[in-house]
């Protein structure tokens, strides 16, 4: 039977607060047609729609990029800040402290990310900022007309911008190293993946990246290019099947073959199921992961699903111990008394 | 003959005695726990009820490196730095200049270890036989530099006629009533003072009397009082990267917030952030701001210099953000630990694009600490990023002040729309002048309503938020900001104006040069009387304009090379430009009153 929640044919059903599917889109996108980012900011509507998000509990922030310009086309009942480029990561920081109840969507490019952007986005993973990080990786700058990024492949011949002499750098590999707790890979032409990974990163207690190979259709297509939609539906290797289940509808899973099935506990409660692909492949090693990444590396395929996973640091919400959102204290409690000033001047009489 | 007999011979020990009016300075290398001393000695003056301020001039150094400690003590209240008549010589590496520096009848009190001290007939020496003075007192081997310290303290306490028990007092304030500690250093100050009385004479005329001029007073550096103002103020967020001489704002901040700012169920009302670098602690500001805390940082100009990026976003999408500039000397990395006044152009246009924004200009601790909550409204009610320009000196040492004044007004929350007023309104358009004043409606993210929601972007955007390249739109977005910043002119703190019945001649200054120059006026009140307007805040109102219409000649005074705010001045009342003047000059110290007097004189001579 269909499901009448995630029915693309029933638009107007309304989900359990009371919104259609059509109220978290955003303005009409003015990305070229095909392009990646495109298909992403569709899953983002249709998660939200999914998972009965109320848009004015989140925040969704991004840098500058095409990329960047996505925040604008999806989920337009949510406050969105449209930051400098390669600076979301400290704009989303502040505003999870002001306030931390908020859930957030960050979308960034490999360009705003890799380069300008590395040093917050380590920081941000770091300091386990309770967020979900999109990176839309097209290998390329797509907003300046196909410069070669920081995660092009090494020996990757584009008609602009020739030759790249460089060896790319791993985003994921980055965030396990920076202390990222749940880190994935995705390809934005399997929509399906795409979908689940975002789920199950909203529930995740800190920084979530998704990496999202996210063709430029524009600037790098070629179907040798390892980031072009021909490449990535070839070589796209799902390290597991994914399915998500939110923690609040209580759906109980169906019980699985041992062995087949690994189900990861969300911080909220919510459960990631993944379906080995790789029968060893264990998503809670930190050792584990980073060399399956530099496996992948080498043998020019990309794997996808859920690669790290580690729920036990803190987010920085938690570590400095926020109670009432920083935004929301009543003034009595942001100015101290009369009274404790004169006493606290005692002290340097 | 002697040194002390060419001395009495030349009659220094007849000199009638001067009381409560000199300034003295203490040489030692850095990293030698002089500061505890040298603090010793400045609240020993001020417990004596004599005003009093205390400079430190160091290096860019953890240890070795020479420092200099300048004490002023005036019973007139003049603080301003001058050239000392006593000086303290403890560090071999400078004691040759630091002894030909000192003007003739002044007095050296030097380590009795010292090689090769230049001897001049015309000052007055005493020895400070620091080792014979420590042996024997307990402490551990690590404090004995410290210690070593206490023995000038003595031998002034001797000189200057400081009652040991103020000092005893004074010490205890130092090291927060632990006993021991004061006990040990307490010891050599009373050794050093009996050695003085038994071995040395008194041949100078310096001497201290007590007095009730200090009296419920307090003392307190600036980037304290600014740090307790922003506490006062509500500051939520503050993030920041360190650099000097900023890094005591956030110390302060930190060491205070934790004091004062728990909620009833004790969890903390605010969250800092130690960033990354400067950029980053501009984002998190302007993120916070956005969601609406109230959010600060503090920096200096190399920091400055990374945050334009930022500044100019918040300037152009209009977030609240509250930076402080420690200023120190420019350009680059320049002198990282001496003071000035060379941000101000920078910051006053920071950002590319035309780009403006407030800033206030503290001259004291008193204002630092009501520019430390006042600059959080008015961030709010503006939606813009505000700079606090303080400076080194004032930001760095100890100063006397009234205890502060608890604002006078709750706190300013700026133009938010919460559901219900949304419910009623029917919506909002973020970047609409409604009011006439250059200030929309914000909401912040959180609100509870489908209208509440708008899109924020550095890009060009309509009265909507929606991004929006139209020519129209844009010029009058642009309009409005600078509509905005005339709403600003009257929000911002007011100038202090003194105005003399028969004064040609004005003076504009800002921030700590104050001290100097009215110093300077007292002693030119026959002269040359002079008015002053002292600037507390860009954008300039209605008050700078008339000051300097009712002037035949005004001389802007700044601690910059390039006279930044005369520039400004000029640009913003081009009817007055002629005759606005400049008198600015930087070499990384405080100015001092001669200093002032003489280019004032100097200047008149040229223009009258
Ligand atoms: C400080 C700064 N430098 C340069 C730029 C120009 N710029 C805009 S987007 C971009 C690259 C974006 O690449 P990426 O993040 O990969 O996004 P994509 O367009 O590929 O999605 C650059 C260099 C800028 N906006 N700001
Ligand atoms: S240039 Fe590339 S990245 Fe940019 S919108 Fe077009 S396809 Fe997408
Ligand atoms: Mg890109």
């Amino acid at each position: 039977m269909e499901n009448p929640l995630t029915s693309e044919r029933t638009p107007l059903k309304l989900n359990t607060v009371g919104l259609s599917k059509k109220d978290y889109d955003g303005a009409p996108s003015t990305l070229c047609k095909g392009c990646g980012h495109n298909s992403i900011s569709s899953q983002i509507v249709q998660v939200g729609y999914e998972l009965n998000l109320r848009p004015h509990e989140l925040i969704k922030l991004s840098g500058i990029g095409c990329s960047s310009k996505s925040p604008a086309y999806f989920l337009g009942m949510s406050h969105g800040f449209n930051a400098l480029h390669g600076r979301m990561p400290s704009v989303a920081t502040g505003a999870l402290l002001a306030n931390h109840t908020l859930k957030a969507i960050g979308v960034s490019g490999d360009g705003d990310t890799g380069s300008i952007g590395m040093g917050q986005f380590k920081h941000l993973m770091r300091r386990n900022v309770r967020m979900v990080y999109i990176v839309e990786n097209n290998g390329v700058y797509g907003l300046t007309k196909g410069q070669f990024s920081a995660t092009a492949e090494e020996g990757l011949e584009l008609k602009y911008a020739g030759h790249n002499e460089f060896p790319p750098i791993d985003l994921c590999m980055e965030a396990i190293v920076a202390g990222c707790g749940f880190v994935a890979r995705s390809f934005a032409g399997d929509a399906k993946q795409v979908r689940e990974l975002l789920k199950a990163a909203l529930s995740f207690r800190g920084t979530a990246l998704l990496d999202i190979i996210s063709p430029c259709v524009t600037f790098n297509n070629e179907d040798d290019s390892p980031k072009s939609y021909g490449y990535g539906t070839k070589h796209e290797k799902p390290l597991h099947e994914l399915g998500f289940i939110p923690y609040a509808e209580e759906i109980q899973i169906a019980p699985m073959e041992p062995g087949e099935l690994r189900t990861v506990r969300l911080h909220d409660g919510s459960l990631i199921s993944l379906r080995n692909l790789d029968s060893d492949y264990d998503p809670t090693h930190k050792l584990a992961a980073l060399e399956r990444l530099q496996r992948a590396q080498e043998t020019g395929e990309f794997i996808t699903g859920l690669i790290y996973y580690n729920p036990d640091r803190p987010s920085l919400a938690e570590v400095e111990e926020l109670h009432t959102p920083l935004a929301q204290l009543p003034p009595e409690q942001l100015r101290p008394g009369r009274e404790s000033l004169e006493a606290f001047l005692q002290a340097y009489r | 003959m002697s040194v002390l007999e060419r001395q009495q011979e030349a009659g220094y020990a007849t000199r009638s005695p001067v009381i409560n009016d000199f300034s003295l300075v203490v040489a030692t290398a850095n990293g030698t726990g002089s500061q505890t001393a040298n603090l010793t000695l400045l609240r020993s003056f001020f417990k004596l009820g004599i005003p009093v301020h205390g400079k430190n001039i160091f290096p860019s150094n953890i240890q070795g490196l020479p420092t200099w400690y300048h004490i002023r003590v005036s019973h007139k209240g003049y603080i301003a730095r001058k050239t000392s008549e006593i000086l303290v010589a403890f560090n071999p590496a400078t004691a040759a200049e630091d002894v030909r520096e000192l003007p003739a009848g002044g007095v050296c009190v030097y380590n009795a270890d010292l090689k090769n001290l230049p001897q001049r007939d015309d000052l007055i020496y005493y020895p400070v036989p620091v080792n014979e003075l420590i042996a024997g007192v307990e402490v551990p081997v690590k404090r004995k530099p410290y210690i070593a310290n206490m023995a000038y303290v003595g031998v002034l306490a001797w000189m200057l006629a400081l009652p040991l028990e103020v000092v005893e007092e004074a010490l205890g304030a130092q090291f927060g009533y632990r006993q021991k500690l004061i006990e040990s250093n307490l010891q050599v100050v009373r050794r050093a003072h009996e050695w003085a009385t038994q071995n040395l004479r008194k041949q100078d005329p310096y001497r201290l009397e007590p007095m009730n001029k200090t009296e419920g007073l307090i003392i307190m550096t600036g980037n304290e009082a600014g740090a307790l103002g922003a506490v006062f103020g509500g500051v939520s967020v503050a993030a920041w990267y360190p650099i000097t001489p900023s890094t005591s704002f956030m110390d302060a901040l930190r060491e205070f917030l934790p004091k004062l700012r728990k909620d009833p169920g004790g969890h903390p009302t605010y969250a800092v952030i130690q960033a990354e670098d400067e950029l980053a602690a501009a984002g998190i500001v302007m993120g916070a701001g956005w969601a609406g805390a109230r959010a600060l940082t503090a920096t200096s100009g190399p920091g400055i210099s990374l945050m334009a990026e930022f500044v100019s976003y918040g300037y152009f999408a209009e977030i609240p953000a509250v930076i402080w500039d420690i200023q120190r000397v420019g350009p680059s990395t320049g002198l990282p630990t001496r003071t000035s006044q060379g941000d101000v152009s920078f910051a006053y246009t920071l950002g590319h694009g035309d780009t403006k924004h407030p800033v206030l200009f503290p001259s004291s601790i008193e204002e630092c600490f009501e520019f430390g909550w006042k600059s959080l409204d008015l961030a709010e009610q503006l939606q813009t990023p505000v700079f606090v320009l303080s400076d080194l000196d004032l930001g760095m040492n100890n100063w006397m002040g009234r205890p502060f004044d608890y604002p006078d007004r709750p706190l300013e929350r700026g133009k938010v729309l919460d559901a219900a007023q949304l419910e009623a309104l029917g919506g909002f358009a973020r970047y609409k002048d409604v009011d006439g004043d250059g200030i929309p409606y914000r909401t912040l993210p959180g609100t509870p309503h489908p209208l509440a929601a708008y899109f924020t972007r550095g890009s060009g955007h309509n009265e909507q938020a929606q991004y929006s390249e139209r020519a129209q739109d844009y010029e009058r977005l642009m309009a409005r900001l600078a509509h905005k910043f005339t709403t600003a002119r009257s929000l911002v703190p007011e100038p202090a104006v003194e105005l003399h019945p028969s004064a040609k001649v004005g003076i504009i200054a800002y921030g700590t040069t104050r001290y100097a120059i009215e110093e300077a006026r007292d002693r030119l009140a026959r002269q040359l009387p002079t008015s002053f307007l002292r600037l507390r805040a860009l954008p300039m109102g209605q008050a700078v304009r008339e000051f300097v219409a009712a002037h035949e000649r005004v001389y802007v005074i700044e601690l910059n090379r390039d006279g930044q705010l005369h520039s400004i001045l000029q640009n913003e009342m081009p009817e007055y430009a002629a005759r606005l003047f400049s008198v600015a000059h930087l070499d990384g110290l405080p100015l001092t009153a001669e200093w002032v007097q003489k280019r004032l004189l100097q200047e008149e001579a040229r223009l009258r």
